[in-house]
């Protein structure tokens, strides 16, 4: 690897005593600084790590201003957010910022996770970085739920109650753990109270668990869109300023299209039924989770008769879970050598007509209310979302034949590399 | 190299305005989960990227609201002092809250007290609480209007029909008693009677006070009142979006300029 | 950042490129000055912490001789109804005795009515003498029972450890018997 560690010299004389003394800045530059080499042909899709962080960071900050106005108690939340839009300084951009930024956080992570689907970014030696990639996911879905409640709106109420009753689907344990969850019988100041903490805690949880990620990252480097490995010093550019030029026109781009939602449709992803408050006793008449829920939702509600002995509700939560956790087998179901989609043709042709159709189709269903042809089309969609991570993937990648790969990063940017036709013997 | 990375940029572009418009579209359905109706599609002043309100139709909406919606409807995010925001001088707000009595207290012996309300003070409700309000409206329950816009789909189209949409019922549909018909409720039954005749009101400004005129002027104050910072925030928006168009053409020239030298 | 100029093994580094790249970082740190000032901002007070920023005081009732405690921004407000007596003290005191010199007519509206915050300007206790049956201390005004400042029948320090008198609010009468204080 060519991941030169070896001690930067600051000339900044400051910089040189902290640095000798604590090791910030040495790490900060092998990090995301001039000594972190990365493959140079890197594409735009290698844009949304980046992006990802910068939305938790900006998620956080938002988040805890907005914490200092905002009042966690049943009789009062719905007024707290009413009191931040109309009275407090630039409330109501904090909390548009705040709830458009989740979806753009979901929007950026999920391109992040299909890319690492198609570039084969889970193979060996990626496994535990993928993985901790999926448990930041769930972090994220734990997060976003338990912040959607605390507006206290219709949505958030009857959301809060559906969501903990599919723990209730468990069995014998599963009435008492919803009650648990809930401290009580139904949502209330109690369940408000325990979301807001954890919805407080979870993201610097997920900051955490990023560190991890990216230093599972930085021990075999990134990959890259030929999922050949650095082979040598001239495969690499450093990481700065080359990516982070590229980053930061990407950053543009990005918060771009995340102004036009919160400047000029901040609400066009929320749902109205979340401007009226909380009402116990009357249920609106299309309850729907956020759009980045829906593919989940699609399967949870794709399951409408009992399996043998399990019955279907719990066939529901088990396959709604299952779809995600399937996710950190995903680097032994797929164990064809070749990482990169773009050398592997049924994989890729598995990939854009099956894998990305069927979850589209599943985030549809899952936002449309409850009734045919949705159903049968989830249950169709579910169905081929298991076969292709549990079935097709194995299938294919013992039967495909891939097509030949560049001898190196060099090679596939220039066209040839002078060290291939010495390794080749001409 | 430069043509690729063209390719995968607009891949990227054409990705993420597909994920975007499929969540438009799949919201769809969603919307259609009710009865299908095609709402009147009225035109606002406040609607676009540029729009802001016409500070004129929304006092004139505020004098139809308080004549004829705060008989039975509260608006209990609407402060007096708010008016100042719709073009209100302090002395014609002050003289406005004072025609509302609320209730403070308690004083010095312990009890409370009625007084002309002042700016600070927020628009009383008609009735002291939901049980008391259903059972003076037959147990129909007149929703607090302060964020109406914002809590129905297509908000502000949707209380503009509804307030034009009573009709005489068709002869195949049989009325419950004390319900109404209208086009453009779900069920078509609605336990609120027509509020909006025309000429309910004699406008301070002498325009016109048909049905139509007083519906959408209604309309905007209500929207005014869901969403009294959107002029403020399409306002940031433009200059947000100006500095992030320069901001990505710095950085592209020198995302450029930097990797000028590896190609 | 400010080490990029090093390690990055590039001889060729052009005037042009230094340039851009110190145009670009510069305007990512303006959008970064741009975010942060709405987040400082909201945590000023906010429009209806504002909106009850003054206060309206009906002063019928207070007899001469007494003094009222009104709540004017969450902190007390003493409006005290002079007498003669204290009317005459006030204003004939010598400029030099004071520790915080003030004359009394640039402390009052109307010579029969002082307005005064009622926080004691060494660490903030309420002092007491609104009633006559309270401790006024050797002055006739007020007493901080912390640690025994001392004010006059004007709120002027006169004894004890407060740097300053007591400071008078924006106030105006709206009419014969109520004022507005702020």
């Amino acid at each position: 690897m060519s991941a030169s560690h070896e001690k930067p010299v600051f000339k900044n004389g400051m910089v040189r005593w902290v640095d000798d003394r604590l090791p910030v800045v040495t790490v900060m530059y092998n990090a995301i600084g001039p000594g972190h080499p990365t493959p140079k042909n890197l594409s735009y899709w290698w844009n949304f790590g980046s992006l990802a962080g910068l939305m938790l960071g900006l998620q956080i900050i938002t988040g805890i201003v907005l914490a200092m106005h905002y009042n966690p108690s049943a009789a009062e939340a719905f007024n707290s957010v009413e009191h931040i839009m109309r009275d407090v300084n630039f409330g109501w951009f904090l909390r548009y910022a705040h709830a458009n930024g989740a979806s753009m956080f979901f929007i950026v992570v999920y391109i992040h996770i299909f890319r690492g689907l198609y570039y084969g970014s889970y193979k060996s030696p990626r496994e535990l970085l993928w993985m901790l990639g999926v448990v930041i996911l769930l972090c994220m879905m734990a997060t976003a739920f338990m912040g959607y409640v605390l507006p206290w709106g219709q949505m958030s109420f009857w959301g809060a109650k559906v969501i903990t009753g599919l723990f209730g689907a468990i069995p014998l344990v599963g009435e008492p753990l919803q009650i648990w969850l809930l401290g009580g019988f139904a949502p209330d100041n109690a369940s408000l109270n325990r979301f807001f903490s954890l919805h407080f805690l979870l993201p610097f949880v997920i900051a955490a668990v990023i560190i991890l990620h990216i230093w599972a990252l930085h021990i075999p480097g990134s990959s890259n869109p030929t999922g050949v490995e650095v082979k040598s010093e001239s495969d690499t550019v450093p990481f700065h300023p080359y990516y982070t030029a590229k980053d930061g026109f990407g950053l543009g781009v990005f918060l771009i299209l995340y102004c036009l939602m919160l400047f000029f449709l901040p609400n066009a992803l929320g749902h109205p039924d979340n401007y009226i408050p909380a009402n116990p006793m009357s249920t609106p008449a299309h309850i729907v989770p956020e759009w980045y829920f829906w593919p989940f939702y699609a399967i949870l509600r794709a399951f409408t008769a009992d399996f043998f002995f399990i019955p279907a509700k719990l066939m529901g939560v088990l396959a709604m879970f299952s779809a995600i956790l399937v996710w950190f087998f995903l680097p032994w179901l797929d164990n064809s050598p070749v990482r990169s989609g773009n050398y592997r043709p049924l994989f890729r042709k598995f990939f854009w007509f099956g894998l990305l159709p069927c979850v589209l189709v599943l985030g549809y269903c899952g936002g449309a209310p409850a009734e045919e042809p949705f159903v049968m089309i989830s249950q169709i969609a579910t169905a081929y979302y298991f076969l292709h991570f549990l079935v097709i993937l194995p299938i294919v990648s013992s039967v495909e034949k891939p097509e030949p790969l560049p001898y190196s990063i060099t090679e596939s940017v220039l066209g040839s590399d002078d060290k291939a036709t010495l390794a080749s013997g001409n | 190299m430069a043509i690729q990375t063209m390719k995968t940029a607009l891949l990227a572009f054409g990705l993420t305005v597909g994920l975007a418009s499929g969540v438009g579209l799949a919201s769809g359905p969603a919307l259609a989960a009710g009865e299908e109706v095609d709402l009147i599609n009225e035109h606002f002043h406040h609607e676009g990227p540029f729009g802001a309100f016409d500070k004129a139709a929304v006092q004139r909406g505020y004098q139809v609201f308080t004549t004829v919606c705060a008989s039975c409807h509260g608006a209990k995010y609407l402060a007096f002092r708010n008016l100042g925001e719709i073009g209100y001088t302090e002395d014609q707000i002050k003289a406005m809250a004072s025609q509302y009595t609320v209730t403070d207290g308690p004083n010095d012996d312990g009890e409370m007290f009625d007084r002309p309300a002042i700016a600070s003070d927020y628009f009383p409700s008609p009735y002291p609480n939901e049980k008391a309000a259903r059972a003076a409206n037959g147990g129909a329950y007149p929703p607090d209007l302060s964020l109406i816009t914002k809590a129905r789909e297509h908000g502000t189209d949707y209380v503009y029909s509804l307030m034009v949409g009573y009709e005489e019922a068709p002869a195949d549909v049989t009325i419950g008693e004390g319900m109404y018909y209208n086009a453009y409720f779900a069920g078509h039954q609605i336990g609120m009677p027509q509020p909006l005749y025309g000429d309910d009101v004699t406008y301070q400004d002498g325009s016109s006070s048909d049905i139509h005129q007083e519906a959408h002027d209604v309309v905007s104050f209500l929207h005014w009142l869901a969403e009294p910072k959107l002029e403020e925030r399409k306002r940031t928006g433009i200059k947000a979006m100006i500095f992030l168009v320069i901001f990505s053409g710095i950085f592209y020239a020198y995302k450029r300029r930097v990797w000028a030298d590896l190609h | 950042m400010a080490d990029s100029a090093i390690g990055s093994g590039h001889a060729d580094i052009g005037t042009r490129r230094d340039f851009l790249e110190l145009v670009a970082w510069s305007s990512a740190a303006v959008g970064a000055g741009c975010l942060a000032l709405p987040l400082i901002d909201s945590m000023n007070p906010s429009a209806d912490v504002l909106a009850l920023s003054s206060t309206e005081v009906d002063i019928s009732g207070i007899d001469e001789g007494m003094a009222i405690t009104v709540t004017w921004r969450g902190s007390p407000v003493f409006v005290r109804h002079r007498t003669g007596a204290e009317i005459e003290e006030a204003e004939g005191v010598d400029m030099g005795a004071l520790r915080d010199p003030q004359t009394d007519e640039s402390r009052v509206i109307d010579p029969k009515w002082l307005v005064v915050s009622g926080v004691c300007t060494h660490l903030g206790c309420v002092p007491v003498g609104n009633k006559p049956s309270e401790n006024r201390g050797e002055f006739g005004g007020w007493f901080c029972p912390c640690h025994g400042s001392q004010f006059d029948t004007s709120g002027r320090i006169r004894k004890g450890p407060a740097p300053t008198n007591l400071p008078v609010p924006e106030y105006a009468f709206t009419s014969e018997t109520s004022i507005k204080i702020g």
